[in-house]
């Protein structure tokens, strides 16, 4: 995990407990520099996110099994106005942000636990992505897709049985 | 195998396309890409897609043209066009020659996601499309549901029933039963589980909430509301709103909700524009509507239109013989959860479980595994480990009395206050219990003679 941005030391264990227990491989955090002016995005006021992910894998070489980059910023991709993240379909990198996930950017009333859980689901479900599943059907499958930030509260913080055993996974 | 469905993205542009087809890809379809309308009516020749998305302004063959094209190629074919120009004449044209819909550049993710949705509605009732049909015949379980006493597979099986249909439906049962997990069973096994499960916790949020809530809001309808917000009925649209707590609102929402269920039309807080959404309703209430209903807490307009099937879902103590199979459950549950080894249960302890009353049913029994794990020794569940050994019933005892009263309390909470069964139990006569009770001023739960 390469954090571009303190997340603060409770979310960044809650992160790696339910990375490393969903997917059963150890977890190493990482709190790392990026000039991200680099990938700003003027007109949109936003972080190009394809950009972004290419940088992460870069940096992080072919060493560890997966990547993910963790940011606090506002990611867009050419196609689409904004994204909470994305990934290399079963590939080795992913990306995600914090930035759209808070209750107050759509005039809701927020919880610090909200974005939390929001976030840590996030990233299993990019996650999930590397290791080549697509969005799931089941309702509170986290691999299932949100395009709203509220969808991601209906989903439980883990793969269901059909995904973690396409994934290769233990039940 | 699953047929998946094909999407073909026609655009000039390599990153659109390379973002388009990882997009769709995550999403389970089939994507091919071509950077030139030629190249694109080249590989229809040869294969068939089922979405073709194609931008409007391209070098040499525009998309109008292409649209056509493809058109006398594959008539059956549903092409949406992107265009960074969103000219009324353009889409308009775009739609007039048979493209299913536009879509301007660059796409909000739920905008595109919806208009992927509805392509794919439209390709599954025109082809009967396979996938779905697959889907139906492996039925979604809900996992937590567990359970083979005779009461949970009575319930069971009107889910089953009642899945399929669009019937409003009323689980009622006491706290923690686990009436959220029959509804979900009903979303799970219903068409609609291709869409959201959207569940509002009524009791919650307050009457103005609760309003915004369920209907959404837009931009500057009240202090704080600085960006436009669907609501749930939104957001449930061609799935099902589950509705927590329903006997809790206030008779103003009541009035509201009456009338969104009558007609599936509603405006957002502070908008004028009507919305429509397709959505099925199923609420839970842990009290007495019908009581409700006569005393005129509850509208009864309300009450029949949402009360076409009403699912009791049984108490803990009348399932006495699960209590082993959800012990378990819990067990694995929560050792894999803590990522620790599996641990048992000592016969004394489970025995001490079968016997307990669990007011609080499921969730009371879930909480009780659940610390056991923490506070044990990590191989075996002991009586220790409870929270329901004897002494804990001495500690809050001040007298004999104390303990008598909160024996038999138990008891008949175990037996569902059936006096004959409780007395047996108790190993005396049934004009003794009457006795005991009249003394202790015990008074059943309601709903219990």
């Amino acid at each position: 995990m390469y954090a571009f941005a303190h997340f603060g030391k409770e979310l960044r264990q809650r992160i790696s407990d339910a990375v490393g227990l969903e997917f059963g491989h150890r977890v190493d955090f990482q709190e790392t520099y990026l000039d991200l002016s680099m990938y700003f995005d003027a007109r949109r006021r936003q972080y190009n996110g394809d950009q972004l992910l290419r940088v992460v894998g870069e940096l992080a070489g072919p060493g560890p099994f997966k990547v993910v980059g963790l940011f606090n910023v506002d990611l867009f991709i050419p196609i689409l106005t904004y994204i909470f993240g994305q990934a290399q379909f079963g590939g080795q990198t992913a990306i995600a942000s914090i930035y759209r996930l808070a209750n107050e950017r759509y005039g809701i009333r927020s919880t610090a636990a909200d974005v939390q859980d929001r976030f840590i689901k996030e990233v299993i479900h990019e996650l999930g992505h590397t290791f080549g599943l697509p969005h799931c059907h089941v309702p509170n499958c986290v691999m299932r897709s949100s395009t709203y930030v509220e969808d991601i509260d209906q989903k439980d913080m883990g793969l269901c049985p059909s995904c973690r055993s396409l994934a290769g996974l233990a039940g | 195998m699953e047929k998946k469905v094909s999407i073909l993205i026609v655009d000039d542009e390599e990153s659109v396309r390379d973002s388009l087809s990882n997009w769709f890809t995550e999403d389970g379809y089939r994507v091919a890409a071509a950077e030139h309308a030629r190249k694109a009516l080249s590989m229809l020749q040869n294969e068939r897609f089922d979405i073709i998305l194609a931008d409007l302004k391209m070098p040499g063959m525009d998309g109008l043209e292409m649209l056509r094209r493809i058109r006398t190629l594959d008539s059956e074919a549903v092409v949406i066009v992107m265009t960074a120009f969103a000219t009324v004449d353009t889409a308009v044209q775009a739609l007039k020659d048979g493209a299913f819909d536009y879509i301007t550049k660059p796409f909000d993710p739920d905008d595109l996601s919806h208009l992927i949705r509805n392509a794919s509605r439209q390709i599954s009732l025109s082809q009967e499309n396979e996938m779905l049909r697959q889907r139906v015949d492996t039925l979604e379980s809900v996992e937590d549901l567990i359970g083979k006493s005779e009461a949970i597979q009575r319930v069971l099986k009107v889910v089953e029933s009642v899945a399929p249909t669009n019937s409003s439906v009323i689980i009622t049962g006491e706290s923690g039963t686990g009436k959220e997990l029959i509804a979900r069973a009903i979303h799970a096994n219903s068409p609609r589980r291709f869409f959201p499960l959207v569940s509002v916790h009524c009791g919650a949020l307050t009457e103005s909430l609760l309003e915004s809530e369920l209907f959404g809001h837009e931009k500057g309808a009240f202090t704080g509301a600085i960006y436009n917000r669907k609501g749930r009925f939104e957001m449930a649209d061609s799935g099902t709103i589950f509705l927590d707590e329903i006997a809790t609102i206030s008779m103003k929402m009541q009035i509201e909700l009456l009338r969104v269920l009558e007609t599936h039309k509603f405006t957002r807080v502070g908008g004028n524009k009507e919305i429509s959404s397709d959505f099925r309703t199923v609420c839970a209430t842990n009290r007495d509507l019908k009581g409700m209903v006569e005393r005129g807490e509850f509208r009864e307009d309300l009450f029949y239109r949402l009360n076409v099937v009403n699912i009791h879902v049984p108490p803990l103590r009348e399932r006495v013989d699960d209590i082993p199979l959800l012990t378990d459950y819990f067990i694995r549950k929560y050792c894999r959860a803590m990522n620790r080894p599996l641990v048992t249960v000592e016969p004394a302890a489970l025995k001490r479980l079968m016997e307990y009353a669990f007011p609080g049913n499921i969730r009371e029994l879930e909480n009780m595994i659940e610390r056991a794990i923490v506070v044990g020794n990590g191989k075996k569940i002991a009586l220790k480990d409870l929270p329901l050994s004897r002494e804990s019933v001495e500690v809050v005892a001040e007298s004999l009395e104390d303990v008598e009263k909160t024996f038999i309390q138990q008891t008949l909470g175990k037996h569902g206050w059936n006096i004959s069964r409780a007395a047996q139990a108790l190993k005396v006569d049934r004009v003794t219990l009457y006795n005991k009770i009249r003394k202790y001023g015990l008074q059943a739960p309601a709903g219990k003679k």
